[in-house]
Order: C-alpha cells, then sequence, then structure tokens
C-alpha cells in the first residue's frame, strides 16, 4: 500500500523483525524434524535439538519407511501410503466427476426443488463428522464393506460431493447462458453440453477441486482410524500409531522420518501448486 | 419439449446427490440425534429413556471438562488466530520484499494434517526434548514450558498447535480483502495525514467484516473437528485435561461402548456451537442483506 508514513526506517524495520520472527515459528517444528530424523538415537539423547546432526545418517527413515511397527505388523509406512493412495485416487474422481456434473446441472438445469437440495447439501457439510459414525457403521456394516478400502472410497465420495459441488456450482453460476443456448441449437443433449462445453471451461476449478479433496482425503485421520482396514489404515492412521505407541523406547529419529514421510505428499503439492490450494481454501469462505 | 427431457436428465444427474443429502447428511443426523434417546450401548438399540443420558452426561466431570475446553480452546484459537491473521495480513500489505516467501511460509502448515501437526509440537513442547530442554541448555535454567504435561495448562499447548496450523489462512484471507480495498481511500487516507495504525485500525479493517465472518466460520468448524489434534498430541491427557468433546464422542462411541452417551454429547455439541454462531451469522447476513 502507497503510504509515505512507513518510508521511514525504523518502520521498516520493525515490519521485518516481526515477519522474520514468524518465519522462525512456522518453520520451527519443519526444521526439529528434519534435523532430529537424521541424528542417532545417542545424539538425540545428548544434544541440543536445533543443532544440525554431527552425522547424516538415514537409518531413521529406512525404519521408517519399511519396518517401524504399526500394531503388530512392522512394516514401516509403505503399505500405507499404497492403501492410502488406493482409496484417495478413485474417492477423488468419484467425488470431483459428481461435483462438477452436479454443479453444472444445479445452475444450468434448476428444477423444483433443486434449490433445496442445494441447502441441504451446504447445512450438511458444515456439521461434526462425530454426528455420522455410528450410522456410517451401521451402513457399511449392512453393505458388508465395513473395515476395507470399498468403504472408505465410498464414504469420502459422499463426504466430499458437498464440498465438490459447492465450488463447482459456485464457478458454474456465472456461466454466460448463451454459451448453453449455442449449444441447444446445435442440438447438444444434456451430457454432450457438460462435456463439450462446460468442462473444457473449467481447468482451474477442477485442479482447485482435485487439490483441495485430495489433501482433504489423504489427510483424514477420524475416517481412517475408525474404518481404516486392519493393517492397511491410510497413512495418518499408521502414523498415529507408530508414534503414539506406548511399547518400547522411543525412536525419535523413526517418528520423526515417519511423520515428514507422510506429510511429504500434500507439502509437495503445496509448494507445486500453491496458488490452487489456497484458491481453494479461500473461494468458498469468501463466496459462501 | 426438449426443455423438460433436459431438465428430467438433471434430476437423475441430481439423484446421487440426494441420496447424500437425505440418507449420509440429514438421515445420519437424525438418526444420532434418535440415539440420545435411547440406552445403546456396544451397538445402537431403540429402547426410549428419555432424557436419562443428558442427565448422565451433565453430571460426568470428564463430559464438564472437555466441554469448558470447547471454549477455551475454541475462544483462543478463535480469538489468537484472528489477530495474528490480521496482523500478518496487515505487515504483509507494506510492500515488503520476499512476500511470496513469507506467505509461502506461513501458509504451508495448512497442507499438513493435524495429526502431522499434533505430533510435531508434541515433540516442541516436550520438557525432556523440546524448547525448554533447548532453553535450558542455553543457560536460562528457570526457563520452563510444561504446558504439555500439565494439567492445568495442557490445553493451552493445543491452541498453541492450532494457532499455528490455522493463522496463515486468516492471513491469506486478510491479505486479499486488503488488496481489495480501494485506491482513493488510501489516498484521502494519506491527505488526511492519517498515521498508518489508525487508519488500518478504523477505517480499513472494519471494512473486511464479511471475510471476518468467513474466517469465524472457517475456524469454528476446525474447533468442533479438533479431535485429531487433540488425540496426536495428548490424548486428552495428562488425565482428562486436555479432552474435547470431539474425543468425548469418540471414546464413548467406539471405546467406552457407549452409544448413546456418545450421541447426547454429539447432541450438545452441536446444538451449543448454532446457539454461539446462529445469531452471529443471522446479524452480519442480515446487515449485509440490507
Amino acid at each position: 500500500m502507497i503510504n509515505p508514513h512507513l518510508s521511514m526506517n525504523w518502520q521498516r524495520v520493525t515490519i521485518y523483525i516481526c515477519l522474520s520472527f514468524f518465519l522462525i515459528f512456522f518453520l520451527a517444528p519443519l526444521y526439529v524434524m528434519l534435523v532430529t530424523s537424521f541424528k542417532s538415537l545417542e545424539e538425540i539423547r545428548e544434544s541440543s535439538l536445533m543443532l544440525l546432526p554431527s552425522e547424516w545418517i538415514f537409518d531413521g527413515w529406512m525404519k521408517a519407511w519399511d519396518h517401524a511397527c504399526v500394531g503388530l505388523s512392522c512394516n514401516g509406512v509403505k503399505p500405507h501410503f499404497m492403501a492410502t493412495f488406493s482409496i484417495t485416487i478413485p474417492a477423488l474422481l468419484l467425488a470431483v466427476f459428481l461435483g462438477a456434473i452436479n454443479g453444472y446441472a444445479l445452475t444450468q438445469w434448476k428444477f423444483k426443488g433443486s434449490d433445496l437440495l442445494l441447502a441441504g447439501l451446504m447445512m450438511g457439510c458444515f456439521m461434526p463428522f462425530q454426528l455420522y459414525l455410528i450410522p456410517i457403521a451401521v451402513t457399511l456394516r449392512e453393505m458388508g464393506i465395513f473395515g476395507t478400502a470399498l468403504g472408505l472410497i465410498l464414504l469420502h465420495t459422499v463426504y466430499g460431493v458437498p464440498l465438490t459441488t459447492l465450488l463447482f456450482r459456485n464457478y458454474y453460476v456465472s456461466l454466460p447462458k448463451e454459451l448453453i443456448k449455442a449449444a441447444l441449437i446445435d442440438g447438444a443433449g444434456f451430457f454432450r453440453i457438460f462435456f463439450q462445453v462446460v468442462l473444457p471451461l473449467s481447468p482451474s476449478i477442477v485442479m482447485v477441486s482435485v487439490i483441495l479433496i485430495f489433501t482433504g482425503i489423504y489427510n483424514d485421520f477420524i475416517f481412517a482410524l475408525t474404518f481404516g482396514e486392519v493393517g492397511k489404515q491410510p497413512v495418518m492412521a499408521a502414523l498415529n500409531n507408530i508414534v503414539n505407541s506406548t511399547y518400547g523406547v522411543k525412536e525419535h529419529n523413526v517418528n520423526m522420518a515417519a511423520t515428514l514421510l507422510t506429510a511429504l505428499p500434500t507439502l509437495l503439492i503445496y509448494l507445486v501448486a500453491g496458488k490452487f490450494f489456497i484458491r481453494g481454501l479461500t473461494s468458498g469462505a469468501i463466496k459462501g | 419439449m426438449w426443455n423438460r427431457s433436459y431438465l428430467l436428465t438433471s434430476q437423475l444427474v441430481l439423484l446421487p446427490t440426494l441420496i447424500i443429502v437425505v440418507y449420509f447428511l440429514w438421515g445420519f443426523t437424525i438418526y444420532t440425534g434418535f440415539l440420545s434417546f435411547t440406552d445403546s450401548k456396544f451397538l445402537p438399540n431403540h429402547n426410549w429413556v428419555g432424557l436419562k443420558q443428558y442427565y448422565l452426561l451433565w453430571s460426568n466431570a470428564r463430559w464438564l471438562t472437555a466441554y469448558g475446553n470447547l471454549f477455551i480452546f475454541g475462544g483462543l484459537y478463535l480469538l489468537i488466530c484472528v489477530l495474528l491473521g490480521g496482523l500478518l495480513a496487515v505487515l504483509m500489505d507494506q510492500e515488503v520484499l520476499f512476500e511470496n516467501l513469507f506467505r509461502t511460509v506461513y501458509l504451508y502448515p495448512m497442507s499438513l494434517s493435524l495429526v502431522v501437526t499434533g505430533l510435531s509440537w508434541q515433540w516442541l513442547l516436550n520438557p525432556t526434548l523440546g524448547l525448554q530442554k533447548i532453553l535450558n541448555d542455553f543457560g536460562f535454567h528457570g526457563f520452563a514450558l510444561d504446558w504439555i504435561v500439565s494439567s492445568q495448562y495442557s490445553i493451552y499447548a493445543v491452541v498453541l498447535a492450532a494457532v499455528w496450523h490455522g493463522s496463515g489462512l486468516i492471513m491469506i484471507l486478510f491479505l486479499a480483502g486488503l488488496r481489495a480495498v480501494d485506491e482513493d481511500i488510501w489516498k484521502s487516507i494519506n491527505v488526511e495525514g492519517v498515521p498508518a495504525w489508525k487508519a488500518y485500525l478504523w477505517i480499513i479493517l472494519p471494512q473486511l467484516r464479511p471475510i471476518l465472518l468467513a474466517a469465524i466460520l472457517l475456524l469454528t468448524f476446525n474447533v468442533v473437528r479438533s479431535f485429531d489434534l487433540v488425540v496426536a498430541m495428548t490424548s486428552g491427557g495428562p488425565g482428562f485435561s486436555s479432552d474435547v468433546p470431539a474425543k468425548y464422542i469418540y471414546d464413548y462411541f467406539f471405546s467406552r461402548s457407549n452409544i448413546a452417551r456418545g450421541a447426547a454429547a454429539a447432541v450438545c455439541t452441536v446444538l451449543t456451537v448454532l446457539f454461539i454462531i446462529s445469531p452471529y451469522l443471522y446479524f452480519e447476513l442480515r446487515k449485509r442483506n440490507d
């Protein structure tokens, strides 16, 4: 902002001191985990958490990857990564596809009751998941998919659709009407308009939803913990199990390496596609 | 008429969503509400017992702690996130160098899960491992930061981690708002010679009320969902000192085999949040529509 008062030097210095202080505050946990994960257990006990390792050791990372114990199975986080991705990807595709076509239907082909449906969807997505847990357990049992990957795919799709629908609806609501009219005159059907006219106009919102939903499902803990397959829980449940297990010596290097490993995918997405990530987080908020 | 077949298709396309809304969202909510009036233990049953679970809930010391923590945690988390986020946004708005670097760093915790956040702060706040030890080693022997193992302060440790995770989001929301402030307003502020801090406090920030509303809604949503953070960081301990309703509900559902009590706790939590948030929401939205 253009403000002559701020050209005074000491004010600039104060601003940078404040900003740097918070820079340290935000980076500290990441730094501590990173350096500790490369230390030996002895060094962790004896030296300061802030110091760089005297010798960089990869044992913690190796063990975290394929033989740290989650409950009784000691295969590290590796199998849980596979399990997480095999749940995240189908659920992500389903939730985003349904959200997109819902958004299109709700804005371009309004019928009696479509606004009510939207309102019901909106209210529902502000409720805490705790309200749903018991009925979910009952439903999954009835369907015979309790504690399976399929069950988690279903859950993440069902509870992802409200968010994706809102995102796409907010985006499609400002779609020019002439566009649809022109396609209609050409004789395009409901689905052809969607796939050939509407969808090609929405790469950015697709990107935003994919990133937001991916992060949400990948970082999910409560469903993973409750409905995950024993031995193949998604990563966040496995991570909590590795770190907070009460057995044996606390291997801080392994634990921190495991934490960083599981944090890596979403962190990378944030660093590479931060723009979309931020848009996703803020767009719903500002419009809602 | 072609229009009708399109509308019919539209309805068919929305059928799965209708099922989600009616069954998975509202049906489940109502069913959980119903269960709170039964004596369901390990499995849901339909024996109506009236308000018994609510009497038991409100005479349970652990619930009272968890419920109190909802206010301590929620209040402080909202307050600090908004103040810190607002401060950071104003600082970032001063044409600083390396703005991208600062922004990227302030916001990266949002991409991490609450489990990761909870675990990393569990280590930093561990008295024999983290910040306390570091400062003691530096020669500050009297320095004590043992919130996480103290039954009096453990909930504040959770607040700290939650603020670390959430304030970047508030910063980015406010910053977007500040960037949208009309140039003319700044021009007239400069012409009048109003000091910058006064201008922000009395002229600019009050314009960001809609953003504040959005921020508060987002944060409230996180407060109710604080389960992950508490489990990863303190497991509700020491004792039940950092317990929150989300964890209480979960424990009664799945490890204490007392579904009805958990359901009663869930109903009370949701009603509390609605009771606090809806007057504010009503007031703000009415103001906006005027």
